[in-house]
């Protein structure tokens, strides 16, 4: 194959199709029909890109993290951190939180090239940990276990002051979600996107045919901790609150339920896992409050025990037709 | 200086119980279990309601309490473990992690989510001093049972036929099934075995590591630390582990305070980087 026609091939596998067009719209379009749910939406939209986050680490570089919140908590201390100290511009802050933690995951991407499943886990959970007790001992910076206060974020681009009906939130999150996506989308399609796909699929004969494994494993779980970052600076920016909460450990297990429910590998399947769990979480903690972590752990079991390919596979089935057009 | 020493010992050898039975697990049949520390706690709870509620004498409830938890373990082994055992490693993850949310929240609904002791009995509360060190009679027979219970682990494993058997199974478990050992009921023993210990770690350690319905999550790390540090494939690497661990974690927490788990993790994580099989297993 030449290269023009291999620049063929993935140009094809890039191009939209009409089903994500139809996605986006409605996406889009939630915000005028359901201005009730702003607020809802909002945390759809983060956690979706959390969640898409995670994707590029699991999905496409196949490494297990139970510490994926490290990142989005370093994006969302780094915004909440900025906009106390005064420098309240979203976007810088979006831009600041997602370097921020795209620079930790740089520097942490070392650390799980090498060893078993196990020992990545451990190495992203003490990750996760290290982070938590720093931001939990360093009062000054952080304000310990009372959380973050004082945060004065400004408008966004100057002209949209965020109101108490999540209204302005939900649009920025979109927004940035979707500018994000369609960046990622881009890239997975690109032969850098592809050599990853390589690297999941067999390591040996990746390197075997020339691709640097260890470098797009590196590049691949920066470029994650970096989209998890904005998500977390997302998150401090809408709520202007940054509690440790963003860095616990049930972040890092909710993400991966949310990831796992919409399917791993597919870019979407974090979109439609955040949507599903969202709704999932507001419908069961308004029915017992307490124990939204019971029904939680329950579809986890349940999940795994039953078989996920068997629950899940009709989507990916579907998905499957749909990107065979 | 003495004290804190022997504190860090009776700490280490709890901690010591409680993950020997996750090595199995993990080490022997390859299966990443987060939930091992649940059945600490069904130990631990299960030791409040016969001791506080039914007055067993603490001692006489020990046994008591590992049945009950190798009980748990054996059931949950059969019905859904067995499950999982030839699933991803991925698969595993949710699955134990899944168990986790639901005990947690199980227990907090059943006993609320406030700390529990168990109520100790008189001589135990006592405290004498040796060569200028303050001992606790409660902490002295934590030590005494938990080096018991590893010197027969050991012995177990290295004289009888059963710990032959174990061996083989852990050093390839294909050729020990072709050989005419029934790998799985070995497993289905040993994991009994091991929540079981669990179980009376939970219980036996109720008053020093603190029994609340969180408490698998916390301790999660702690017994997955003492397995990473230790490997998984001898009951001497986490047993050293566990002491160091225990001995590490009780003297920061006296020196350095304000530092506080701090250290241990970044401990662990610089072992996991030099050496990610373990500090004492072998190459």
């Amino acid at each position: 194959m030449t290269v023009g026609a291999a620049t063929a091939v993935l140009a094809r596998a890039g191009r939209w199709r009409w089903p994500e067009v139809v996605f986006w719209v409605a996406a889009g379009a939630s915000w005028f029909v359901l201005p009730e749910q702003h607020l809802l939406l909002n945390e759809i939209c983060i956690l979706g890109l959390f969640t898409l986050s995670l994707d590029l680490v699991l999905g496409f570089a196949g490494i297990i993290s139970l510490g994926h919140a490290a990142f989005f908590g370093c994006g969302a201390y780094i915004a909440g951190m900025l906009a106390r100290a005064g420098y309240g511009d979203p976007v810088l802050g979006l831009v600041a939180g997602g370097v921020g933690a795209g620079v930790l995951g740089f520097a942490t991407a070392f650390l799980v090239l090498r060893g078993s499943d196990l020992t990545r886990l451990m190495v992203t959970l003490s990750v996760s940990l290290v982070l938590f007790e720093l931001a939990n001992r360093l009062t000054f910076l952080t304000g310990g276990a009372d959380g973050l206060q004082g945060m004065a974020v400004g408008a966004v681009l100057g002209r949209f002051e965020f109101d108490i009906f999540g209204a302005v939130a939900h649009a920025y999150s979109l927004v940035v979600l979707f500018v994000l996506f369609v960046a990622i989308r881009w890239i997975m399609a690109s032969p850098f996107g592809v050599s990853v796909r390589a690297v999941k699929g067999n390591r040996l004969r990746a390197a075997a045919i020339g691709i640097p494994v260890n470098a797009r494993l590196v590049g691949i779980y920066a470029l994650a901790a970096l989209y998890a970052g904005v998500a977390g600076a997302l998150l401090a920016q809408t709520t202007q609150f940054v509690s440790l909460d963003v860095l616990a450990f049930h972040r890092s297990a909710e993400v991966m339920l949310t990831l796992v429910i919409g399917g791993t590998g597919m870019l979407y399947g974090g979109l439609v896992g955040a949507i599903l769990f969202k709704v999932a979480q507001d419908t069961l903690s308004n029915l017992t409050p307490e124990y939204w972590q019971f029904w939680l752990g329950l579809i986890f079991v349940a999940l795994v025990v039953v078989g996920r390919e068997r629950v899940f596979g009709w989507p990916a089935a579907l998905w499957a037709r749909v990107r065979g057009r | 200086m003495l004290t804190i020493l022997f504190d860090g010992i009776a700490y280490g050898m709890i901690l010591f119980v409680l993950a020997v039975g996750l090595s199995v697990t993990l080490g022997v049949m390859n299966v990443i279990n987060l939930a091992h520390g649940t059945f600490a706690m069904v130990g631990g709870y299960a030791g409040v309601v016969l001791v506080n509620r039914w007055g067993v004498p603490f001692l006489a409830a020990l046994p008591l309490v590992a049945l009950v938890a190798a009980a748990v373990g054996l059931l949950l082994e059969r019905t859904l473990y067995v499950h999982v055992y030839a699933k991803s490693h991925l698969d595993q993850v949710l699955f134990t992690i899944g168990l986790v949310f639901v005990s947690v929240s199980v227990v907090s609904w059943a006993a609320g989510s406030q700390v529990v002791f168990i109520q100790l009995p008189e001589f135990l509360r006592t405290r004498f001093t040796v060569f200028g060190a303050s001992i606790g009679a409660y902490r002295l027979l934590i030590i005494v049972i938990c080096g018991v219970l590893a010197l027969v682990l050991q012995g177990v494993l290295a004289r009888t036929r059963f710990g032959a058997r174990l061996r083989a199974a852990v050093d390839d478990p294909v050729v020990a099934r072709g050989m005419g050992i029934d790998v799985a009921r070995l497993f289905m023993v040993m994991f009994a075995v091991g929540s079981g210990l669990a179980g009376l770690g939970g219980a036996l350690g109720a008053e020093i590591l603190g029994l609340d319905p969180s408490f698998p999550l916390k301790f999660m790390v702690y017994l997955l630390i003492v397995l990473t540090v230790g490997g998984g494939s001898s009951i001497t690497g986490p047993f050293c582990a566990a002491l160091l661990l225990g001995i590490a974690d009780v003297a920061g927490k006296y020196y350095l305070p304000s530092v506080g788990a701090f250290v241990i993790y970044s401990v662990m994580l610089a072992v996991l980087l030099v050496r990610p099989q373990g500090l004492f297993a072998p190459r």
